[in-house]
């Protein structure tokens, strides 16, 4: 396991959620859940992140700042919807000034349901996202490695692997 | 004079946990000048009303805030029976009494952690998050959920709590008081936290007044209001309710009376237990909505208002809510003038901003 | 003991033209301003003015045709530009002589005056 994976640092952004994932993503950070015993901190810099957990649903106003915060973070990154509305749009869904998930501006790599979605299920996919950030993190070492002219075959190769290993 | 520069706050910031956008005019480190700019979270979700019917409406009002989720969706479920004219049992005004007062708990100790953590205290963070816990427990326990409930429908309650939960809620809260207790006393006589809050950010009685601030934000500048007074909502007459006042207009004033209401919480939940009546907890409601009502309860962060307004239809034809941020904005502008700008991540979070509150 | 306040529905209906000179005297007896919200009737729009006083409502009822426009209030009660600005940008109703005037800024939203039946 790479450093990375060990201590992989998020950064929240609140698209347009009620506060309920919000409170949930920090009751994370505090004594009860206490996500800090697998490495995890929370940063308010891109730069400094590895995974970007977005909260709510994506409107006209806040998608390009969704975007921003994504391109600004490093490569490999991550990124986890918290809660149904950063999944679909939720209740929300049918809302005027709601675009959609958050999936309708940026890759999403891992899914959280729930409203809200509890602390537990909001640990559990960060966790699940640090296998894909693993998995990102190869194949972006092989990449360098494998020859330019393939490298869609190297990906792909990597992905049977990882599989084998599971 | 020194030079003007504009420095953005905002939307995505470490001290903030939601989105809204300042820009602050200053000079050397003395802000001129605060304008802010919102519409980061706005849903619109108040226009669902023509593809929601007036009982699933109630769900979505609940969803504009997770903190104070329980208040909207009893305001919205009250707007309602008021507009249609339904009494709801007395059991279910003293269980949304009880379930107000749980959330407001959760919300000051939720705010009293952002606050230390403002002033870089990240300990004492983590133990208010932590005492929180076990309010969040009890609505668990209760409502089956942590911070959205839909437990408040139009005609009463979707489910009773039983006295036995109640009785224990009581000793479960007395049990954390001391706790508690050992946390606001730093708040209250820490010399560290007492030096970037005192003093900080005033607000004048008649600044409050003049920008018609609400909630903690006016009581801690000297001015009485508090929407548990009015009596078209809970129970709140019969538990000797009085507002807890403070007069200095400081940062330190404003979390004394969140402090004060995290006990006086406490207690209006231990009284309104021991006087709680027998009986069902929800009237069958049918029929359409026809007429108006407003009606203004006392959230965690101040008056919240909540207007229903049908046209004889299953449909409302307009369902606003009016949240405290709104009315605290002017107030935080106004305290943001002058001040360092070191201290404005303190200052706009005393007022307990609520951004999704405000937009909606 | 605090004084426990029987709240009446009140709804006054005002002409827009004498909307001004009602909140002056409003503001002259020390109401304190407390929310405005527009609501769509048939093709005309409602505003909802409330004033709190002790604890009592007092609502002032505008009906405000396509077109027409309103006085600001915001040199009375000038947090009224937060509810002004709000209903210009989603009901499209245009206020005049505010005191903060965000030009159609407040609210960024997809489509204009989502609210308004005649967009």
């Amino acid at each position: 396991m790479s450093y990375i994976a060990k201590s992989p640092w998020v950064i929240h952004y609140d698209g347009s959620s009620c506060n309920g994932c919000d409170i949930e993503v920090l009751a994370c950070l505090t004594p009860m859940y206490d996500v800090e015993r697998f490495g995890i901190i929370n940063t308010g810099n891109p730069k400094h992140a590895d995974v970007f957990l977005v909260t709510g649903s994506v409107n006209e106003q806040n998608k390009e700042v969704v975007k921003q915060i994504y391109e600004q973070m490093p490569e490999p990154k991550v990124v986890v919807a918290v809660g149904i509305c950063a999944c679909s749009g939720g209740v929300f869904k049918q809302c005027y000034n709601i675009l959609g998930g958050v999936d309708t501006v940026i890759p999403v790599d891992v899914y959280v349901p729930g409203c809200a979605a509890r602390p537990e299920a909001i640990i559990d996919g960060v966790v699940k996202g640090l296998a894909v950030l693993q998995e990102k993190r190869d194949n972006m070492v092989k990449g360098i490695d494998a020859p330019a002219e393939e490298p869609e075959a190297a990906a792909e190769e990597e992905k049977t692997e990882e599989g084998g290993e599971n | 004079m020194a030079k003007r520069t504009v420095i953005p706050f905002g939307p995505q910031h470490p001290v903030l946990p939601e989105p809204v956008h300042l820009d602050l005019v200053v000079e050397d480190e003395t802000v001129v000048e605060a304008i802010p700019s919102i519409g980061f979270i706005h849903r619109g979700l108040e226009k669902l009303v023509e593809k929601r019917d007036y009982s699933q409406m109630v769900y979505v009002i609940e969803r504009i805030c997770g903190i104070c989720s329980f208040g909207h969706g009893w305001g919205a479920a009250a707007a309602v029976e008021g507009a249609m004219g339904v009494k709801i049992p007395e059991r279910a005004e003293y269980l949304r009494t009880i379930l107000h007062e749980l959330s407001r708990l959760h919300s000051h100790l939720l705010w009293l952690g952002l606050l230390a953590d403002a002033f870089g205290f990240e300990s004492l963070f983590n133990h208010c998050w932590r005492v929180r816990e076990t309010v969040l427990d009890i609505l668990e326990k209760t409502t089956g959920g942590r911070v959205i409930f839909s437990i408040c429908k139009v005609g009463g309650l979707n489910k009773d709590i039983d006295n036995e939960t109640l009785k224990e809620i009581v000793e479960t809260l007395e049990g954390i008081k001391e706790e508690i207790k050992e946390l606001t006393d730093v708040f209250i006589e820490d010399d560290s936290v007492k030096n970037r809050m005192v003093g900080v950010g005033v607000l004048s009685k008649e600044d409050a007044e003049e920008l018609c601030a609400v909630g903690p934000v006016a009581r801690g500048s000297g001015v009485v209001q508090d929407m548990r007074l009015t009596n078209n909502h809970g129970v709140y007459g019969e538990l000797d309710f009085e507002p807890v006042i403070e007069t200095a207009g400081d940062c330190y004033a404003r979390c004394k009376v969140r402090i004060g209401e995290v006990f006086q919480s406490i207690e209006l939940i231990a009284k309104a237990v021991a006087k709680i009546p027998e009986g069902p907890v929800s009237v069958p409601v049918k029929g359409n909505v026809e007429g108006e009502y407003m009606l203004r309860l006392e959230q965690p962060r101040g008056e919240a208002f909540y207007y229903a307004k049908g046209a004889n239809s299953k449909f409302l034809q307009r369902m606003r809510v009016r949240t405290p941020t709104n009315m605290n904005i002017p107030a935080l502008v106004k305290t943001l003038q002058g001040c360092d700008l070191a201290d404005v991540p303190i200052l706009i979070l005393t007022i307990d901003p609520c951004i999704s509150c405000t937009e909606r | 003991m605090s004084e426990r306040v029987d709240v009446v529905q009140n709804f006054e209906a005002v002409e827009v033209s004498q909307l001004l000179t009602e909140v002056k005297d409003l503001k002259a007896e020390g109401y304190r301003f407390a929310q405005a919200c527009a609501t769509v009737v048939d093709d005309k729009i409602e505003i909802i003015y409330s004033f709190d006083k002790a604890h009592q409502l007092k609502n002032l009822r505008i009906t405000v045709a396509q077109g027409e426009e309103v006085e600001s209030i915001t040199g009375d009660y000038w947090p009224a530009f937060i509810y002004e600005n709000e209903m210009h940008d989603l009901f499209g109703v245009q206020f005049n002589h505010s005191a903060l005037d965000y030009q159609g800024n407040f609210f960024k939203v997809a489509e204009p005056t989502p609210w308004n039946p005649k967009k």
